[in-house]
């Protein structure tokens, strides 16, 4: 008999307990499922417009301050750090070229996605939970509205936005924790800083690094709300959410990163 | 509601209705039904599956074996289409009334509605929700938070937004669980309103007897997975079955 909701609280409970290998064998097809729906769904009219800018605003907020401490240490710290190797040399020159490659093409994505995952993935997947555990998104069902266009989508198309155009922000205040090491040490100024910085990237770091974003953006909002969207247990399971959209998003972010750095990697040599 | 008033015409039909869970059988073989504009309470146990029935009823759960009809659609037969539309006309109220915290109360009734008929005015949404919180006394709280709220208010709330889609059946899950003797009275008296003033026809989930006594119209009594008793409060519990009389004398006696 066909199901006509998607609570997973109740076919937690219907199913008989399956060996391991079933599980995790029935949780990725329930993955592909729920990721099948968003494409299915998340772009097909009435748009929930208001509710995405909502989620917008707020997962650029939730990680602006955050994002913008760690991105300014970080460009300190890296160019402080790579100094003396580059001395060594005499090509502490490099330093802006170094800083800027690596900045946009793998801290910046990397840096701003785990912050995001640890911030935006855990209060999503911690909201939708409870929402399910409250029985909120039952009551959005049974009102004959779509619960998944409204909670679901609306997060997952919002992190997809916003993360890249954080990503391009921790870049940007990276360049200038590094500026300041820099002009510090070597007298550098700001003008050549970011003339030697801007002529080192390639239109290929861009593209690279902006799908890197999306991809990143669009794993940590699916993870907290397939986590949130599917909790069960009580408030135990709100926990377990919001816990394992951080640990699985950061672990996803991590594999990404090693995949696209083969995969763009290709189109540099 | 008068018996005259009750319409003979079946809103609700359940049929040899079995669900369990795993290797535990709530419902064995349900026969249940609903007449137009009735109030029929469904007492039982905790944990006997009357939520898991009214469930049942809105298509939030499968029934495993049976019939389950509602204003002559097979719930777990149709399509999804067919199933949101159904769901218009059956409005269910949650147990712990189920607000979305996150929303203001105007917004927790504008919700369905909007997302529900869309060629609606700003001017029509406003006074569609005025008019309904005026139906349940709360007018005053429009712009209030649910957390702001007591259980009592959350649970008119809740019932206001059920109303506002015009529901033809009411589905109340535990209306009065968690309220003190007062605000029970108050949600008893709602309930009776909406039936009156709504036309609506309502199964009433709760094992509280004072409620089941002040707005059933019949009463059914789920025992060992099944509707053994069903009947006028007083045909129900005028019997010496052991499984029914702890139930009353805990209500009355104690």
């Amino acid at each position: 008999m066909k199901n006509k909701t998607d609570n997973p609280v109740i076919l937690d409970e219907e199913v008989k307990r399956p060996g391991k290998l079933s599980r995790m064998f029935i949780t990725l097809s329930d993955v592909f499922q729920f990721m099948g729906r968003f494409f299915k769904e998340g772009f097909l009219p009435p748009y929930e417009g208001k509710e995405l800018m909502k989620q917008c605003y707020d997962i650029g907020y939730r990680s602006l301050a955050l994002i913008s401490l760690t991105g300014f240490i970080t460009g300190v710290v890296f160019t402080k750090q790579s100094r003396p190797s580059l001395a060594e040399f005499g090509a502490t020159s490099w330093l802006p070229s170094l800083v800027g490659i690596a900045l946009l093409r793998t801290l910046a994505p990397l840096l701003t996605s785990l912050i995001a995952a640890g911030k935006v993935g855990s209060s999503i997947g911690a909201e939708l939970g409870s929402m399910r555990v409250t029985e909120q998104i039952d009551a959005m069902e049974v009102s004959a509205t779509n619960p998944f266009k409204f909670l679901v989508s609306t997060r997952v198309l919002a992190a997809t936005i916003t993360i890249p155009i954080l990503t391009f922000y921790t870049a940007m205040v990276g360049m200038l924790g590094a500026l300041l090491n820099v002009s510090m040490s070597e007298g550098t100024s700001a003008k050549l800083f970011f003339q030697s910085s801007l002529e080192s990237i390639s239109f290929l770091d861009i593209t690279a690094s902006t799908i890197k974003a999306v991809i990143f953006g669009f794993t940590i909002g699916m993870v907290g709300c397939y986590q949130g969207y599917n909790s069960s247990k009580g408030t135990e399971g709100v926990g377990k959410a919001a816990n394992s959209s951080v640990v699985i998003g950061m672990f996803l972010i991590f594999i990404e990163e090693v995949v696209s750095v083969q995969f763009f990697g290709l189109f540099r040599t | 509601m008068t018996k005259e008033q009750i319409s003979p015409e079946k809103v609700i039909e359940v049929k040899g209705l079995y669900k369990s869970f795993g290797n535990y059988h709530v419902l064995k073989g349900v026969d249940l039904h609903l007449n137009k504009r009735e109030n029929l309470v469904v007492l039982g146990k905790s944990g006997t599956g009357k939520s898991v029935l009214i469930k049942i009823l809105v298509g939030l759960l499968t029934p495993d074996q049976g019939e389950v009809l509602v204003l002559n659609q097979h719930v777990d037969r149709i399509t999804y289409k067919e199933l949101l539309a159904l769901r218009l006309k059956v409005g269910f109220s949650f147990q712990n009334s189920a607000l979305y915290d996150s929303m203001t109360v105007r917004e927790n009734l504008e919700f369905p509605l909007v997302r529900n008929q869309r060629r609606l005015t700003k001017g029509e949404v406003n006074s569609a929700v005025e008019e309904m919180l005026d139906a349940v006394g709360l007018l005053h709280t429009i712009n209030q938070m649910p957390s702001e709220l007591s259980g009592g208010q959350r649970k008119r709330i809740g019932v206001a937004r059920t109303l506002i889609l015009r529901p033809e059946i009411m589905l109340y899950d535990e209306p009065t669980a968690g309220l003190d003797p007062i605000t029970c009275l108050e949600i008893n008296s709602l309930i009776n309103e909406v039936q009156e003033r709504f036309h609506t026809s309502s199964i009433i989930i709760t094992h509280d007897l004072t409620c089941a006594k002040a707005v059933g119209n019949r009463v059914a009594m789920l025992l060992d997975g099944k509707f053994e008793r069903q009947g006028t409060f007083e045909e129900v519990f005028n019997t010496a079955d052991e499984r029914v009389k702890p139930f009353y004398d805990y209500n009355f006696i104690q």
